[in-house]
């Protein structure tokens, strides 16, 4: 450890000159810069959380910012004694299991197949994928399709066209590629099959990439409502984002609206949005310390052979 | 045959039996595809499933974009029913709202093209001037936060600011001015959708750029120190000579999706008062044709811009391998 360190310690400063006058002058505006990018990007969160937390007067005043005035939280038990939050919620979680799980399957067996250098047509394979990076058949065709398997209002309408994210794709290839060979050229030699070496060897040998997968697919189908908000005609098929998406555009739905008739118009406008943000964003908030380093690094890989 | 399933030594080196000269090459190529198959089918089966969706979901759409040039009905073949040849074409392009909207993408691509993708080369640059690590780090996580975020909560979020007693008002009034509702402004949606998607997306592009600047070699510092460079211009004549392939990739895909401006993130904060600027392809293709039904004709327009798109990218990969080398594929 300690020759470790003492080995890689010259390497941090840069060696030689003392920094200039220029230079410390630069690092003092960086570092307010920076710090204005601190701000900049925190600020709507906090905002929106005191917002969340304010009696409807203060927040008509405008006297919110970032500190709540006159706190309570009866929009949070008014938001979460809504039956139909919790029903989409639950929406939510069914899709993007449902959805990742389809993604993962369809994703890990391609890309296993395109790392294979040795496979005739491989190139055909891989272009089939990329090519649909740089033209897709538009939003019309696709809903004229997805309308016309009978897939609407049910998960499938999520799921079945987002099944492949090209860009995924790619990074796992690269991840198998990058695995060595002698593994499971030994288990072939023993007379496992292919799926067999998929199963046992590989994907036990690709567990962060599989994690990164699923991370990459469960983030992306847990954010999104234009698919749920074109092919779902019924409020309790919803996810929680076309429910906020819904709220935000001022057209609340029938049960809500009963829901919250006892507070007046303006309670609605100005806090209940805020709680309905605030309760949407927070599992994300609450696995991305966790999760952020796995997309740092996909993405760096993907980056890399993609 | 009998011949446990391994994976075989390269074609080229496996006994071939002699054959006839004249059927030679086309006996080969048949041939050895046969082998292929015998020795990976298990491979190949696996594809099968991708393939299926990629055909389904990914070509016949792309087909189905035959309907811009037939007459469409609603639970007929997704093909349509008989030719029209250009009708809706000549119909769009006589369209004035079409060219509206076609001036409004090119508005607003150009516009966060010209915002969105220098600015995370500039944090980039400055996070790599960082030496204290953790407060690298920091500043590092919680710019990638946005990215993270669906654009439900975006938009959630922009109204709330926006609004009338949000505090981009506040921020007004202590200034003197009178508060308005900025998002019924038309005169204000460019500026409120770029610093968005700004305010989204700078953190997250950044992690590119810094990883291409960790490769950049440290020697080449050093040569430019002695050589009596200072700070400026080793960022001028190293640093960004290091990661200009990183760069003009990043700039060709970007411009592969100029034309997809936005298209969710404007449909959630747009409103009839503010098409005037807010109006673009993507969202008029979505209002024609999904909400007002006359799918043939939202096709053909969804299907110029897709064409646009490709032309796009494919010149900008061109021009960029011409001159200075750095191609997609």
């Amino acid at each position: 450890m300690v020759t470790l360190d003492a080995l890689r310690r010259p390497t941090r400063r840069k060696p030689g000159i003392r920094p200039t006058r220029g230079y410390r002058a630069f690092q003092v505006v960086n570092a307010i810069v920076l710090t204005g990018v601190v701000v900049v990007t925190l600020y709507p969160f906090i905002n929106i959380v005191a917002r969340s937390m304010s009696d409807q007067a203060s927040i008509i005043s405008g006297e919110v910012n970032l500190l709540p005035k006159g706190f309570n939280v009866t929009s949070y038990e008014h938001v979460m004694s809504d039956s139909m939050f919790w029903r989409n919620y639950r929406n939510t979680v069914y899709y993007t299991f449902v959805a990742t799980s389809v993604a993962l399957i369809l994703t890990t067996t391609y890309a296993y197949v395109l790392s294979k250098k040795h496979l005739k047509g491989r190139t055909f394979l891989v272009a089939v994928a990329v090519f649909t990076m740089f033209f897709n058949g538009g939003l019309i065709p696709n809903y004229v399709l997805v309308t016309s398997l009978g897939l609407k209002n049910s998960v499938w309408a999520i799921a079945l066209p987002n099944a492949i994210s090209v860009f995924n794709l790619l990074v796992m290839k690269a991840f198998f590629e990058s695995l060595p060979t002698d593994l499971e050229e030994a288990a072939a030699v023993d007379g496992l099959s292919t799926y067999g070496i998929l199963l046992r060897i590989v994907l036990p040998l690709s567990k962060a990439i599989v994690a990164t997968m699923v991370l990459f697919y469960a983030v992306s189908f847990w954010n999104s409502w234009f698919s749920a908000f074109l092919y779902m005609d019924r409020q309790e098929l919803f996810p929680v984002t076309v429910y906020l998406r819904n709220l935000i555009a001022g057209s609340t739905g029938a049960e809500f609206a009963g829901a919250i008739a006892e507070t007046d118009e303006a309670q609605v406008d100005a806090t209940i949005k805020s709680v309905t943000i605030v309760l949407t964003t927070l599992p994300i908030l609450t696995v991305y310390p966790f999760i952020q380093r796995y997309f740092v690094s996909g993405i760096m890989l993907g980056a890399v052979k993609g | 045959m009998s011949t446990p399933k391994i994976l075989d030594p390269p074609p080229t080196t496996l006994a071939q039996p002699p054959l006839p000269p004249v059927t030679r090459k086309v006996r080969k190529g048949r041939q050895s595809w046969r082998r292929a198959f015998r020795r990976d089918w298990q491979l190949y089966s696996l594809a099968l499933l991708p393939l299926v969706f990629f055909v389904v979901f990914r070509y016949l759409p792309m087909i189905g974009n035959v309907i811009a040039f037939r007459r469409f009905r609603p639970g007929g073949s997704i093909f349509g029913e008989y030719w029209v040849g250009l009708r809706y074409v000549k119909m769009f392009l006589s369209d004035p709202t079409f060219w509206d909207v076609f001036t409004n993408t090119l508005i607003l691509g150009g516009l966060t093209l010209l915002v969105c993708f220098p600015l995370p080369i500039v944090l980039a640059l400055l996070l790599n001037e960082v030496r204290t690590r953790y407060l690298k780090r920091f500043v590092q996580s919680v710019s990638y936060l946005p990215h993270f975020l669906s654009i439900v909560i975006v938009a959630g979020m922009i109204m709330q600011m926006l609004s009338v007693d949000g505090v981009v008002n506040q921020l007004v009034n202590a200034l003197g001015g009178e508060p308005s509702a900025f998002l019924q402004k038309p005169e204000w949606f460019r500026t409120i959708y770029v610093s968005s998607e700004a305010w989204q997306t700078v953190g997250w592009g950044t992690i590119l750029y810094l990883a291409a600047l960790t490769t950049i070699d440290q020697d080449l510092y050093e040569a430019a120190r002695i050589d009596g460079a200072n700070r400026w211009r080793q960022t001028w004549h190293v640093t960004l000579p290091g990661i200009r392939p990183t760069m003009m990739t990043l700039l060709i895909l970007n411009i592969g999706t100029f034309m997809a401006v936005g298209f969710e993130k404007i449909l959630l904060i747009y409103n009839p008062l503010t098409y005037e600027t807010a109006d673009v392809i993507s969202t008029y293709v979505y209002r024609v044709g999904i909400v007002s039904g006359n799918l043939s004709y939202a096709a053909a327009i969804g299907l110029f811009e897709s064409v646009i798109g490709l032309v796009l990218v494919l010149s900008a990969n061109f021009i960029s391998r011409r001159t200075v080398g750095t191609s997609l594929w």
